[in-house]
C-alpha cells in the first residue's frame, strides 16, 4: 500500500495554489485502505492516544507496518469531546514527567505533523481559594521546581492582571492566590488527531474507520490478532488504547481493569470578542473555563457520581459548574450557554493512567487517562510506543498494572480537586 | 424597501408605539413587535455580519432558528450579547446594536475576509500560520480570535436575578402550537396533571398564519376556544415565553421561562430554570423551513419564505416590495398567496419541480401571480441586498433564462420536524424519504428508569404518518396526532381515556415535495462557492465538499472541519442541507450518513438561569456555629472551611495576623484560650453492634473502650490510606460519640452509611450526624481547671476527671458533656452545650476566665499549637498517600484484630515497606520557618531526568513558644536519621538546610495535659 508517494506539504503557498482552481486538486488527509491480513503490530482505538502511539512507533523506531482500528470515526472518543487544557504542573514526578513530554511535544506539533494544531502557550492558572490549596499549590510549585516544570504561586493582584475579568473578593471564597504555569496554554483538540492520522497515513500505516474489534485472538498465552468487523487480522504486538471501553477489551482478553468509566460533561457559551488570554481552573468552587479562538467561553467541571457509557450527563453537574464560573466570572451570567455535551472517562483508583505490559504476551494497554487525557497525547504515545518497541520506557515506568497489587499508588488526586 | 404595511399584523397593536434604538439610531415599532419585525418596518434589512467573512447579513427566519439577526442588546448590567431579534420582544428604551464588525456595520473593515474568501475555504487554518512557530500564538492566533466572536463581553455585573423551580407533572407537552394545545387537552380530559409550554408569547404556533379551517371557522377561533379550555381546567398549567430546553434521562426535563426579557423595568426575577420530573414528555414542537442552496442565497433580503409569510401576517410588515418565491413544494405558494393580498409585488414563482405545485399553485395563478415551473435561482444580484435574481432551469448547470427584479427572495426547500428535544436523551431517527426529513422513530422514543419510551412526538414535529390513508404534514394529521400522542401519554400512565372526536378540518391537499439540494443541480464550482449552508459560521456547498473530498467523511469530522451547524443556532437550517451536500459528495444516502448528536439546550439559555439564586453570600449554604456573631463582632479574620467560616485569628486594632496568632498561642499556653470547635464532626453510632462496627472503621479498638473514657482513633480508606482521624467517647455500652476533622463530617458519616448499607447491612447500627446539634467549645491552658470550677460544685478533679476521659456535668445551669483532651498538649476540656445556648455559654466562658486574661483563639494558633506538639492535622501530614505507619502511628493499630478497613492492603508490598518516608520534626539551620510544601533533594536526577528527593515539609510554622521556625515532614527513612542536615530548595532560589529532629516540639512527657 505504500507507494502513494509522500503527502503534499500543507502551507499558504498550497492554498493559495488550489485557490487557482476551486480547491480541487487537495488530496485524501488519510487514505482509507482494506485491512491487510496481517501487521507488525496493531493500535486498537484511533484516539489522539492511538494515534500519537502509532506515530511515534513509526517515528522513533521505524515500525510502519501498523494498523490502527476504530469502532467509530477516527478522533470521536475523549479526543474529541475535551476542554483542549493542555499542562503539566502535576504534583507527582512520574506524572510530572510524562505531561511535560507531552507538553513540550505540543510546543512544536504543527511543524512535525505539518498540520496546524493551534498550540496556543497562553497559560493555566489554578487558583487558590482556602489555605489549604494555598498550601497544596505552594508545594506542587516547589515539586514543578525539581521536575524542571516552569511554574510559580502568585499573588492575587497578579490573578487579577492576568485574567481581568475574575472577580477576586467573592464573599464565599476569596481568591488567594494561584499556581501560574505560563507554557501550559489550549490546543485545537480535532486537529491533533487529524494531524497524526495523516501523518501515519503518510508514513503507510493503516487506518481503518468502521473497524470494530470483537475478539483478541491468543496462542500460548500470546497475542496473535484480532476478530473484527471487517474480518481476522493477526499482529505480533497489540496496543489496547480505548479509553472509556477499555475494560470491554480487557474482558475480550481475559483480565480485568481497575477502571470505572464515568460521564465527564463540557459545555460552551456562544461566541463573544476576546476577553480572557488564559486558562483558570478554580478547584474549590469546582469549574474551570478558557475562551477558545471562535471566541466561545469553553466550560467544564466535575465528573458524574455514577457509572455509565451513555456520553451525556446530569444536569446538576452543569448547574453546579456554571454557579461555581459565575461565582467567579460574574460578567458570564449575562452570557448563554450554547451546548452541552459529555464523554465517558476511565478513572483508575490512584487518578493516574494505566500504560502498561499485560497478562497476555504481546498485549499492551494505555488507558485510565480520567478526566486529563487530552493534555498527555503526544507524552502518552511517545512512552507507550517505545514501551511496545522496546519493553520498557521510564516514561510509563510508574504506570502499570501491577501498581495497584503492590499499593505504589501515583496518587494525582491529592493536587487536582476538579476534573479537567 | 421594507416597511410597516398600512393593514395588518396580527400581533401587534397599532395603537401602542414602542420607541426603541439601534445603532444609536431612534426607531419605532408597536407593541407585539419583535426586534426583526420592528427592524424591517425602519427598512433596515441588513443587520449583522457573519462569523468569518464578516459578509453582511440580514434576518433570514422569524423565530429560534434565526442564524443572522444577533444584537447586543441593553446597558450595563442589563447587557446582554448575541440576542436574537427575531426573539426578542420590543418594548419602550429598547436599545439594540448590530454585532461583529469595525468600524460600523455598513462599512466593515474585516469585510476584507469575503474578498479573500477564496484563500480561506473550510479548515485553511490547520494548513496555514504554522511557520515561523511562535508566530500562531504572537501574531496570527490575536488576529483570529479579534476576528472571530460576536456580540460585545458583559462589563457590569448581572443586574438581574434568576430562581429555579421544581415541578412534577404526569404529562409535559412542549409547544403551544395548536398540536400542543391539543395534545394537551388530550390528556387533560383524562385526568393527567399537564404543564403545556410555548417558547413565543402566543398560542397557535404557525396555524392561524397558513390558514385553512377548523369546524368551519378559522384556525385562530379554534386556537382560541381551546386556550380557553385548557384554562379552564385545574389539572393543566399554561405557560408562555417558556422554552422546553432539554430532555434528560428518567424524565427530567429543563424549561425555561423568560419572564423579564420584553419588560425588564418590572420587579421579579428576569429568568425561571423549571426542573421537570415528567411522567411523559410530548414534543409538539413543529418544524423547521430549510434554506436553498443556490449562489448568493446570504445576500440580505434572501429569506425563508414562511418567514416573508409571519412578517406580513403577524406583524403587518413588508420584507420588500417584489417578492421573488423559489420553492421545491407547495407550501411556498401560501406566501406568495399572503404577499400579493398585502398588496404587494410577486414577479415569479420559481418551482425547482418539473411538475410544478397542486391547488394551491392554482390559487396563485388565479391570482395572476407567474409561475415558472422546473425553474431556479441562478444568482442573486445585490451586495448589501437583494436587487434580483437570475433565473435557471433546475435541471441545468445554471445558464441564465431569465433576469427578474426584486428586492426579497422568499425560498423553501421544505421543512424538517424540530426532532432536538426528542433526540437529547437518545431517541432515534429515521429517514422519511418522501418528505426528504428526519423523523422521531417512534418505536426507539428515549427510554425511563422502566425500560419504557417516555417522550411522544406530536403534529409536524413527529413527521409524516404512514398509519392511516392520511398522510403528510397537514392540519388534520397534526391535530390526529396530536391527540393520539396527549391520550397515549395519559394511557400509559394508567389514566383512563376516551376518544376524542376530532374537528372537521378544510385545508388544500398539496402535490409531494421534491428534495433539492443544490440549485440548479449541476451548478459549478464558482456557484457552489457562493451557495451558503451554514450563513453565520460562512460554511457553503464547496466547503462541505473539500471536507468530503480530503476524507472527513464523518459527518462529526464534516462539522468539526467546516463548523457546520456549531454556530448560534446550532445548525437548525443548515444541518439537513448540509448532510445531503456531504452524502452526495460521498455518493451515499442520506439516512447512511446519519446526523450529528443533538445536544442540549434547544436554543441557548442564560447561564444566569442556570446558577440561579446561587451566587455572593448565597453561592453555597453558609455554616455557622453559634458563636458565629461572636467572632464577627470581635474582628474575626475568616477562613473557609468546607462551606464553614472558622476564625483565622482575632486581629487586633493594627496587629498582624502574624503577631495576633503569636498572642493567641501564648496567652493560651500562659493561662487560658477558648477556641470555638462546634466545626468538628460529631457522629452518634448507636446500636449492639456499634463496638463491632468502630473496630471495622478505626485501626484502634474501639469496643474495648469504657463508658466514660476517650480514645484517639484513626480511620484509613480500603486503599489503606490514612482519611481522618479524631476522639472516639463512649456514652454507654450501645452508644459512641465519633468526632472527626471539619472537614470530615458529611464525607465520614457518607463513608459510615456506605459500609452499613453494602456490606454490613445485617448490622445492627445506626449512625446520626449531630455535628450541629452541639455547641463544643475548647477551654484550654493551665488556668483551664480552675475556670470551670468557678462554674460548678461539681468534682472535676484530675482524679475524678482524668485525661481521656468524659463527664456529664452542668455548669452554670447548662447541661454539658465535658471532654477531658487536648489537641494543644496543655491542660484542656472540649465542652458540648446544646446548640442553642452555646452563645451564651461562650459569653458565660469568657466572663469568668476575665481574671486569667482569657484570650479566644482561631484555627492558625491551634494548628501552630498542635504542631509544637507534634500531632498531625489530616490534610497537611496526610494527603491520601499516607498511611499510619508512615506517621508513627503504629500506637493506634490495635495488633489483636483479625480486620479493618485498610489492613490487607497495608499489607501491600510498597505500603509494608521500610524505605518509606516518615514523619519526622524539621528544624532550619538558622531558625527561619522552612517554606511550605518544600521538596528535601537527594543526589542525582531520575531517567526522567527530575531532580531525586529524598523529603518533604507538610506543616510549618513559626513557632512563638520556642521562638523559632518548626516543621514536621516526611523523610525517607527519617525516624533513623535524628540530626542529620538536609537541603530544601526554595521557589524563591534560596535552599533552606533543616535537622531532622523529633517531631515533638514541646512538652514531650505530656506533663501539661496531664495535670
Amino acid at each position: 500500500m505504500r507507494g502513494i508517494g509522500p503527502m503534499r506539504r500543507y502551507s499558504a503557498f498550497a492554498v493559495a495554489r488550489e485557490a487557482a482552481r476551486y480547491h480541487s486538486g487537495w488530496e485524501r488527509a488519510w487514505r482509507s485502505p482494506e485491512p491487510k491480513k496481517r501487521y507488525d503490530v496493531i493500535i486498537v482505538g484511533a484516539g489522539g492516544h492511538g494515534l500519537a502511539t502509532a506515530y511515534y512507533l513509526g517515528k522513533n523506531f521505524g515500525i510502519t507496518n501498523v494498523a490502527i482500528l476504530e469502532k467509530g470515526w477516527l478522533g470521536g472518543g475523549n479526543t474529541g469531546r475535551n476542554t483542549t487544557i493542555i499542562r503539566s504542573n502535576y504534583l507527582q514526578d512520574p506524572s510530572a514527567a510524562i505531561y511535560e513530554k507531552a507538553r513540550s511535544l505540543y510546543e512544536t506539533m504543527s511543524q512535525d505533523l505539518n498540520y496546524n494544531v493551534m498550540f496556543s502557550p497562553r497559560g493555566v492558572l489554578m487558583l487558590a481559594q482556602t489555605e489549604h490549596e494555598v498550601r497544596g499549590y505552594k508545594r506542587t510549585a516547589h515539586a514543578n521546581l525539581l521536575q524542571g516544570v516552569e511554574t510559580e504561586f502568585v499573588s492575587p493582584q497578579r490573578v487579577k492582571e492576568l485574567v481581568p475579568i475574575i472577580s477576586l473578593d467573592g464573599p464565599r471564597y476569596p481568591v488567594l492566590g494561584g499556581l501560574w504555569q505560563a507554557r501550559g496554554g489550549t490546543g485545537r483538540h480535532d486537529a491533533v488527531a487529524w494531524g497524526y492520522a495523516r501523518a501515519c497515513s503518510d508514513m503507510g500505516m493503516d487506518i481503518l474507520q468502521k473497524c470494530e474489534v470483537t475478539g483478541i485472538r491468543q496462542e500460548g498465552g500470546k497475542v496473535v490478532g484480532v476478530d473484527t468487523t471487517k474480518g481476522t487480522i493477526g499482529c505480533d504486538k497489540l496496543g489496547i488504547v480505548v479509553a472509556g471501553h477499555s475494560g470491554v477489551l480487557a474482558a475480550m482478553a481475559g483480565f480485568r481493569l481497575p477502571i470505572e468509566s464515568v460521564a465527564l460533561q463540557a459545555l460552551v457559551s456562544e461566541p463573544i470578542k476576546p476577553c480572557m488570554d488564559i486558562v483558570v481552573m478554580a478547584n474549590t468552587v469546582h469549574g474551570y473555563m478558557s475562551q477558545s479562538d471562535k471566541g466561545e467561553m469553553v466550560i467544564g467541571g466535575g465528573a458524574d457520581g455514577y457509572n455509565n457509557y451513555t456520553q451525556r450527563g446530569s444536569f446538576h453537574h452543569i448547574e453546579e459548574t456554571v454557579r461555581a464560573l459565575v461565582e467567579t466570572f460574574p460578567m458570564i451570567s449575562r452570557l448563554k450557554m450554547l451546548r452541552q455535551w459529555g464523554g465517558i472517562v476511565d478513572m483508575t483508583g490512584d487518578r493516574s493512567p494505566i500504560l502498561s505490559k499485560t497478562p497476555v504476551e504481546g498485549m499492551f494497554i494505555n488507558c485510565g487517562w480520567g478526566t486529563g487525557g487530552f493534555k498527555a497525547i503526544p507524552g502518552s504515545g511517545w512512552g507507550m510506543a517505545e514501551l511496545m518497541a522496546k519493553g520498557s520506557s521510564p516514561l510509563t515506568e510508574e504506570f502499570g498494572l501491577n501498581r495497584f497489587a503492590e499499593g505504589r499508588f501515583v496518587d494525582e488526586s491529592v493536587a487536582a480537586g476538579v476534573a479537567h | 424597501m421594507s416597511t410597516r404595511l398600512k393593514e395588518g399584523g396580527r400581533r401587534i397593536d397599532r395603537a401602542k408605539q414602542v420607541e426603541f434604538t439601534f445603532n444609536g439610531k431612534r426607531m419605532s415599532g408597536f407593541e407585539g413587535d419583535t426586534l426583526a419585525a420592528a427592524l424591517l418596518a425602519n427598512d433596515q434589512v441588513m443587520m449583522g455580519r457573519s462569523f468569518k467573512y464578516h459578509r453582511p447579513r440580514g434576518v433570514v427566519a422569524s423565530g429560534a432558528e434565526e442564524p443572522n439577526a444577533l444584537v447586543n442588546l441593553g446597558e450595563g448590567g442589563k447587557f446582554e450579547p448575541n440576542q436574537r431579534a427575531t426573539t426578542t420582544e420590543i418594548f419602550d428604551g429598547l436599545t439594540a446594536a448590530s454585532q461583529n464588525h469595525w468600524p460600523s456595520l455598513d462599512f466593515d473593515v474585516g469585510a476584507i475576509n469575503a474578498k479573500l474568501s477564496r484563500f480561506l475555504p473550510a479548515g485553511f487554518y490547520y494548513k496555514t500560520f504554522m511557520f515561523p512557530r511562535f508566530a500562531w500564538k504572537h501574531l496570527y492566533e490575536p488576529i483570529v480570535r479579534q476576528s472571530a466572536g460576536l456580540g460585545r463581553v458583559p462589563k457590569d455585573r448581572d443586574a438581574d436575578t434568576y430562581e429555579h423551580y421544581y415541578a412534577f407533572f404526569d404529562v409535559v407537552v412542549i409547544g403551544g402550537g395548536v398540536a400542543g394545545l391539543m395534545a394537551a387537552k388530550s390528556a387533560g380530559e383524562a385526568g393527567a396533571k399537564v404543564l403545556l409550554m410555548e417558547q413565543t408569547p402566543h398560542w397557535g404556533g404557525r396555524a392561524p398564519v397558513d390558514g385553512g379551517e377548523v369546524d368551519g371557522k378559522p384556525v385562530e377561533d379554534f386556537v382560541a376556544a381551546t386556550v380557553a379550555a385548557l384554562e379552564a381546567m385545574g389539572n393543566v398549567t399554561l405557560r408562555t415565553r417558556m422554552m422546553g430546553a432539554g430532555v434528560y434521562d428518567h424524565g427530567y426535563m429543563l424549561g425555561y421561562q423568560r419572564l423579564r426579557d420584553h419588560a425588564p423595568a418590572a420587579k421579579g426575577p428576569r429568568h425561571r430554570l423549571w426542573r421537570i420530573r415528567a411522567g411523559r414528555i410530548v414534543t409538539a414542537t413543529g418544524a423547521i423551513e430549510r434554506p436553498l442552496s443556490f449562489a448568493g442565497n446570504d445576500v440580505p433580503g434572501v429569506m425563508l419564505a414562511s418567514a416573508v409569510r409571519d412578517y406580513v401576517v403577524d406583524y403587518g410588515v413588508s420584507p420588500g416590495d417584489r417578492v421573488v418565491v423559489v420553492t421545491n413544494n407547495d407550501d411556498a405558494y401560501r406566501t406568495a398567496i399572503a404577499v400579493k393580498a398585502a398588496g404587494l409585488s410577486v414577479p415569479a414563482i420559481l418551482d425547482a419541480r418539473a411538475g410544478g405545485g397542486g391547488a394551491l399553485a392554482e390559487e396563485a395563478k388565479a391570482q395572476g401571480i407567474r409561475v415558472l415551473n422546473g425553474m431556479g435561482v441562478a444568482k442573486v444580484h445585490g451586495k448589501k441586498r437583494v436587487e434580483g435574481v437570475a433565473v435557471c432551469r433546475q435541471a441545468g448547470e445554471g445558464a441564465v433564462e431569465e433576469e427578474i427584479g426584486c428586492d426579497v427572495v422568499a425560498m423553501s426547500g421544505g421543512w424538517s420536524p424540530v426532532v432536538h428535544l426528542w433526540s437529547h436523551c437518545g431517541g432515534k431517527l429515521v429517514w422519511n424519504d418522501k418528505y426528504a426529513m428526519f423523523q422521531p422513530n417512534p418505536e426507539a422514543s428515549p427510554t425511563g428508569a422502566d425500560g419504557e419510551g417516555f417522550v411522544l412526538a406530536a403534529g409536524v414535529a413527529a413527521g409524516a404518518q404512514t398509519d392511516t390513508d392520511f398522510e403528510g404534514l397537514g392540519l388534520y394529521e397534526t391535530l390526529r396526532t396530536a391527540v393520539r400522542a396527549g391520550t397515549q401519554a395519559a394511557a400509559e400512565l394508567g389514566f383512563k381515556t376516551r376518544d376524542v372526536a376530532l374537528p372537521t378540518v378544510s385545508e388544500h391537499d398539496e402535490v409531494a415535495m421534491e428534495p433539492v439540494w443544490l440549485m440548479p443541480q449541476g451548478a459549478g464550482a464558482k456557484l457552489r462557492m457562493k451557495a451558503w449552508l451554514d450563513y453565520q459560521n460562512d460554511v457553503k456547498v464547496s466547503d462541505v465538499q473539500l471536507a468530503a473530498r480530503e476524507g472527513y467523511e464523518s459527518v462529526e469530522h464534516t462539522k468539526r472541519y467546516t463548523t457546520l451547524g456549531m454556530a448560534t443556532d446550532q445548525g437548525k437550517l443548515s444541518n439537513i442541507n448540509g448532510l445531503a451536500t456531504l452524502a452526495n459528495a460521498l455518493g451515499e444516502a442520506i439516512p447512511q450518513v446519519g446526523t450529528t448528536t443533538f445536544r442540549p439546550p434547544y436554543t441557548p439559555i442564560s447561564m444566569g438561569a442556570i446558577a440561579g439564586e446561587a451566587r455572593a453570600e448565597t453561592f453555597q449554604p453558609l455554616r455557622r456555629t453559634p458563636m458565629h456573631d461572636w467572632h464577627e463582632e470581635n474582628g474575626a479574620h475568616w477562613e473557609p472551611v468546607g462551606q464553614w467560616r472558622r476564625p483565622y485569628c482575632y486581629p487586633r486594632k493594627g496587629e498582624s495576623h502574624a503577631a495576633a496568632v503569636a498572642r493567641e498561642v501564648m496567652a493560651t499556653r500562659d493561662s487560658l484560650g477558648l477556641l470555638d470547635a462546634s466545626t468538628l464532626g460529631k457522629l452518634v453510632v448507636k446500636g449492639p453492634d456499634a463496638g463491632k462496627f468502630l473496630d471495622m472503621l478505626y485501626t484502634n479498638m474501639m469496643s474495648t473502650l469504657k463508658p466514660g473514657r476517650c480514645r484517639y482513633g484513626l480511620m484509613c480508606s480500603e486503599n489503606g490510606f490514612l482519611i481522618d482521624d479524631g476522639v472516639v467517647a463512649r456514652i454507654d455500652e450501645d452508644t459512641f460519640l465519633c468526632h472527626t476533622t471539619t472537614g470530615g463530617a458529611e464525607r465520614i458519616h457518607a463513608h459510615m452509611e456506605e459500609w452499613l448499607q453494602t456490606e454490613w447491612w445485617d448490622w445492627q447500627v445506626y449512625v446520626a450526624n449531630v455535628t450541629e446539634q452541639y455547641a463544643q467549645i475548647a477551654v484550654v491552658g493551665p488556668n483551664a481547671r480552675k475556670v470551670l470550677e468557678k462554674l460548678t460544685d461539681e468534682d472535676i478533679s484530675a482524679e475524678s476527671l482524668p485525661f481521656m476521659a468524659w463527664k456529664d456535668v452542668t455548669l452554670d445551669g447548662v447541661n454539658s458533656r465535658v471532654y477531658r483532651i487536648s489537641f494543644s498538649g496543655e491542660l484542656s476540656y472540649e465542652i458540648a452545650v446544646p446548640a442553642s445556648v452555646g452563645r451564651a455559654f461562650w459569653g458565660r466562658l469568657l466572663q469568668a476566665g476575665e481574671e486569667y486574661g482569657v484570650t479566644p483563639y482561631g484555627t492558625e494558633a491551634l494548628h501552630v499549637m498542635r504542631a509544637e506538639k507534634g500531632f498531625i492535622m489530616i490534610g497537611d501530614e496526610t494527603d491520601g498517600t499516607v498511611i499510619p505507619q508512615d506517621l508513627g502511628l503504629n500506637w493506634a493499630i490495635s495488633k489483636k484484630k483479625d480486620d479493618y478497613l485498610g489492613k490487607r492492603a497495608q499489607a501491600r508490598s510498597f505500603m509494608d515497606n521500610p524505605d518509606r518516608w516518615q514523619l519526622v520534626g524539621l528544624e532550619t539551620v538558622d531558625g527561619s520557618a522552612l517554606p511550605d510544601g518544600a521538596y528535601a533533594v537527594a543526589e542525582g536526577t531520575n531517567a526522567n531526568g527530575q531532580r531525586n528527593v529524598q523529603g518533604r515539609v507538610t506543616s510549618t510554622y513559626f513557632s512563638p513558644t520556642l521562638g523559632k521556625g518548626i516543621a514536621m515532614g516526611l523523610v525517607h527513612k527519617g525516624p533513623d536519621r535524628m540530626g542529620e542536615v538536609l537541603d530544601f530548595p526554595g521557589t524563591d532560589g534560596k535552599t533552606y538546610k533543616a535537622k531532622i529532629v523529633d517531631p515533638v516540639f514541646y512538652d514531650r512527657d505530656g506533663e501539661k495535659q496531664n495535670v
